[in-house]
């Protein structure tokens, strides 16, 4: 019946059955998927949306399935401006392609494949690595388009670099997981090609990579990255901690020779064609376990945070940014355990945010899990403002409140 | 107001924290526009969280109206107030609590003076980095509203891309925390929402900031343009060839002469169409790089000359030609509208161009004085409010100038807000439905609309959003 009402509603073209017979719609607009939110909300049906399928996994129940792949077009790119407005299904490599040929650039690189949706780095707020020099994803996005639960049309922000116009509600999309609507477009902020992009690697144990990436900062040296990485994560025999630097060719040539005076480390520069390689190494290693999540970590808490993940679970997939305040986790365990690292890390005032989980975990222990105190009620009552009767399915809180 | 209402007030914050005479409440008529104006019913001045608690509590018991406020040097008349409502002035909790140099984070209460901040830090090699031009009077509470830029925002960000954790009081007196000293929130960015709210949801009693290192070298250059179109182009070119500038201000002749005239005078050629103050930032040899980079595009570009700040004190004079601009034109006449727009860069010749047309069309006196690399306009216009039928022509042409700007695709406001003088831009650049998530989320926060009550929201132009679901609600 979802299916026939969805085939007359958009078109044969755009509704398929997904592998668990699940109804799928494509919309090709953002017109489209206000209809489809619209009639679901009427009807009282669950939605679940996905890109492609490996951030938000597609095993949340649902009665129908939303796919944002049609909507992969770059609508433009303004490179005098630092502008360009994209469609939330595009892949990422496609646009970094399409930027590159106006000299121009995106300061991202999420965990995951390189051809990931801008939509999922979006509502799941991944940024990787760049997040040193560059900030969060938050402050790469200007404005974005969204519908709602109940099919609503929204356009917070602008295509301007600068704009304090209206409540900043695109900040609310960013890492929202899609439960203040379904994002369908977005305004990035772009660079220019740095003239230099040079990596060095140095490798060590945990503790003395930590201490060679605390010495680094201290000597006021600042990568565009810094990421430390596990030996499983970067495929090697010990711990590695590497450093991007992006700029002027003469400024970039001073900062690396200044790495080996100012820290223990050895340092081994990446021949320039292994560089882009090696930073979309760490970035799929993410995918090597069903689940992942960070913690909001600042450098000198990195060692803690490291012992208690040591101490809470199996030896996992870690990226961590020395100083950027992420540090990712990637592997198996069980729901408890997840639970007990949650409660270690809240008792560390340290926010654990679940990014990718099969959906028996993800409805556990939610996105987020429990709030602080008193934030509970807002976050409920702008989930009603936005989806008033629950239609997209998400699960930002677990289903047990008893934690902090 | 009620006798009772301040006997209460005077309970809480003490007597001396009160002001409701006329003469008193003078002072708070207006916040740095001189366009907008109004007595508050009164003003109080608590001095931490309890008190600011205690009296959001008794309004929320009265259904008193209130409006924070800081050292009031907005430029929305945002800050402004009415009659019925209660302002509280929050500059008596000016204390930095906690700075965590490791850590490069600082706690400080939101009547913290924006400058003040970074002078207490300096010894520490760090820097707060977002600087708007009133910075040695603004606090970074009023900041935190209003989304504050400022000439520096271009390399490092605004405002908002360097608060990471507020306590916040809300208009039922309840008290939250949104974000955390990482700057991961726990759970959505409800730290990103707030800041730029223009003081509608709550007021911020406790921001916890991000500092960034002192940089090891700086060079600021300043170039002259024989006209506004070839300095813009420039500008445009400086951002294609790579180089982010820590700044990258431009002021046309009209700025400039006023400047030089004025005790601010920094050097600036004046019979050049346009100068450009350019900085780079970073280590040494960045600098060198950046800056050699830099002064061979302004040259390409027809710069008649480009000259090096040669010392500390050099560059202090070129910067405070630049940040004091606007009391500069106070030689001009006695009022200035400021205003504050933004356009795609590319679109700023035309724009500019337009704006040379508005003013002679309207015989106005109009300065530009903007931060060119992010495309955000200050079109300041000198008049003398006495004169009725001027004003009404300054704001005409204001009109006018905020349309050309929508126009190009740009918008209303790059830093100084909404507040009650654009709201009726509003609908320029919002549709109804998006207008009406706004002020749904505003119900969030405060279902009653008593904090700063009739700001940034044309209610009329606010698609209802309650209404839909209630209805089918009913429906079933």
């Amino acid at each position: 019946m979802i299916f026939a009402r969805l085939r007359a509603l958009l078109g044969p073209a755009a509704v398929d059955r997904d592998p668990d017979n699940v109804p799928r719609v494509t919309p090709a607009s953002t017109d489209a998927i206000a209809l489809v939110c619209r009639l679901a909300c009427d009807e009282g049906w669950k939605i679940r949306v996905e890109g492609l399928a490996s951030w938000l996994p597609p095993d949340a129940p649902a009665d129908l399935a939303l796919s944002t792949r049609a909507l992969d077009e770059i609508v433009s790119v303004s490179p005098a401006d630092l502008v360009a407005t994209v469609q939330a299904g595009a892949p990422l490599d496609a646009i970094r392609r399409r930027l590159a040929e106006h000299g121009m650039w995106l300061a991202m690189d999420p965990p995951g494949r390189p051809d990931r949706t801008l939509g999922s780095v979006i509502a799941t707020g991944t940024s990787g690595p760049l997040r040193h020099g560059f900030g969060p994803v938050r402050d790469q996005i200007l404005g974005c388009t969204v519908v709602t639960g109940d099919g609503r049309i929204v356009k917070p922000g602008a295509r301007v670099v600068k704009n304090v116009a209206g409540y900043d509600l695109t900040k609310l999309h960013v890492g929202g997981f899609g439960a203040f609507g379904i994002l369908t477009e977005a305004h990035l902020r772009l660079r220019a090609l740095p003239r230099a992009d040079v990596t060095l690697v140095s490798r060590g144990s945990r503790d003395a990579l930590s201490a060679a990436a605390r010495d680094l900062l201290e000597a006021r040296i600042a990568p565009a990255a810094l990421e430390l990485a596990s030996p499983e994560l970067a495929a090697e025999s010990e711990w590695i901690l590497a450093a991007r630097f992006l700029g002027v060719d003469a400024a970039v040539q001073a900062d690396v020779r200044r790495l080996p005076t100012e820290t223990d480390a050895v340092w081994e520069q990446l021949p320039a064609d292994r560089t882009a390689g090696f930073w979309a190494l760490l970035a799929r290693g993410s995918l090597g376990g069903p689940i992942t999540f960070r913690l909001g970590v600042l450098a000198d808490g990195l060692d803690d945070a490291l012992d208690l993940l040591a101490h809470d679970l199996d030896a996992g997939l870690i990226a961590a940014g020395a100083a950027s305040g992420t540090l990712r986790w990637t592997g198996e365990a069980p729901v408890e355990r997840l639970r007990a690292v949650r409660r270690a890390a809240a008792a560390r005032e340290i926010p654990m945010t679940l990014e990718r989980a099969p959906w028996s975990v993800r409805r556990a222990l939610g996105h987020f899990g429990a709030y602080r105190e008193g934030l509970g009620h807002l976050v409920d009552r702008l989930r009603d403002t936005f989806d008033p009767k629950q239609s997209l399915r998400v699960a930002l809180e677990g289903s047990e409140k008893s934690e902090k | 107001m009620r006798p009772a209402l301040l006997d209460a007030l005077s309970a809480i914050v003490g007597p001396r924290w009160v002001r409701h005479r006329k003469a008193e409440l003078t002072t708070y008529a207006m916040d740095g526009l001189p366009t907008h104006e109004s007595l508050p019913g009164a003003v109080v001045m608590p001095a931490n969280r309890t008190e600011v608690v205690a009296v959001v509590r008794l309004l929320q018991l009265l259904q008193v109206p209130f409006v924070a406020r800081g050292a009031g040097t907005g430029l929305s008349g945002g800050a402004v107030a009415g009659p019925e409502t209660v302002l509280l002035t929050l500059t008596r909790m000016n204390r930095i609590l906690r700075v965590d140099p490791a850590a490069r984070r600082a706690v400080i209460q939101p009547g913290v003076v924006n400058a003040r901040l970074s002078e207490a830090i300096a010894p520490l090699g760090l820097q707060y980095v977002p600087d708007p031009s009133s910075q040695a009077a603004c606090t970074v509470g009023g900041n935190v509203a209003e989304n504050a830029g400022g000439p520096h925002c271009l390399k490092y960000g605004v405002t908002t891309n360097h608060i990471v954790e507020l306590e916040v009081v809300l208009p039922d007196a309840s008290v939250v925390r949104l974000g955390s000293p990482q700057g991961d929130p726990w759970g959505p960015d409800l730290v990103g929402l707030f800041v730029g709210s223009e003081g509608m949801f709550g007021i911020a009693t406790e921001i916890t900031v991000r500092l960034e290192p002192i940089p090891a070298a700086v060079r600021t250059l300043l170039a002259d343009f024989p006209s506004v179109r070839s300095a813009s182009e420039a500008v445009s070119a400086i951002i294609a060839s790579g180089v982010v500038p820590a700044a990258l201000e431009m002021m046309d002749q009209a700025c400039v002469q006023a400047v030089e005239a004025s005790i601010y005078a920094a050097g600036y050629p004046t019979d050049a169409a346009a100068v450009l103050l350019a900085e780079v930032d970073g280590t040494p040899e960045q600098v060198e790089a950046e800056a050699a980079l830099v002064e061979g595009v302004l040259r390409s570009h027809g710069a008649r000359d480009v000259r090096s700040a040669s010392s500390a004190a050099d560059r202090a004079r070129l910067w405070q030609g630049r940040k004091k601009a606007f009391g500069a034109m106070g030689r001009i006449a006695p009022n200035l509208a400021v205003q504050d727009a933004v356009v795609p860069r590319s679109a700023l010749p035309d724009i500019l161009d337009r704006i040379g047309e508005i003013r002679r069309r309207h015989g106005l006196s109009i300065s530009n004085v903007f931060h060119a690399g992010d495309g955000n306009l200050h079109p300041n216009i000198s008049f003398d409010r006495r004169d009725p039928a001027l004003a009404d022509r300054v704001r005409e042409a204001s009109k006018e100038i905020m349309a050309a700007c929508v126009a190009a695709g740009g918008s209303i406001t790059g830093e100084h807000g909404v507040g009650n003088d654009k709201m009726g831009y509003m609908p320029w650049i919002f549709d109804a439905e998006t207008l009406g998530a706004m002020q749904a989320v505003r119900r969030v926060f405060d279902p009653d609309e008593r904090c700063n009550p009739g700001k940034m929201l044309p209610v009329r132009s606010c698609r209802e959003w309650r209404a839909t679901p209630a209805v089918r609600e009913a429906a079933l």
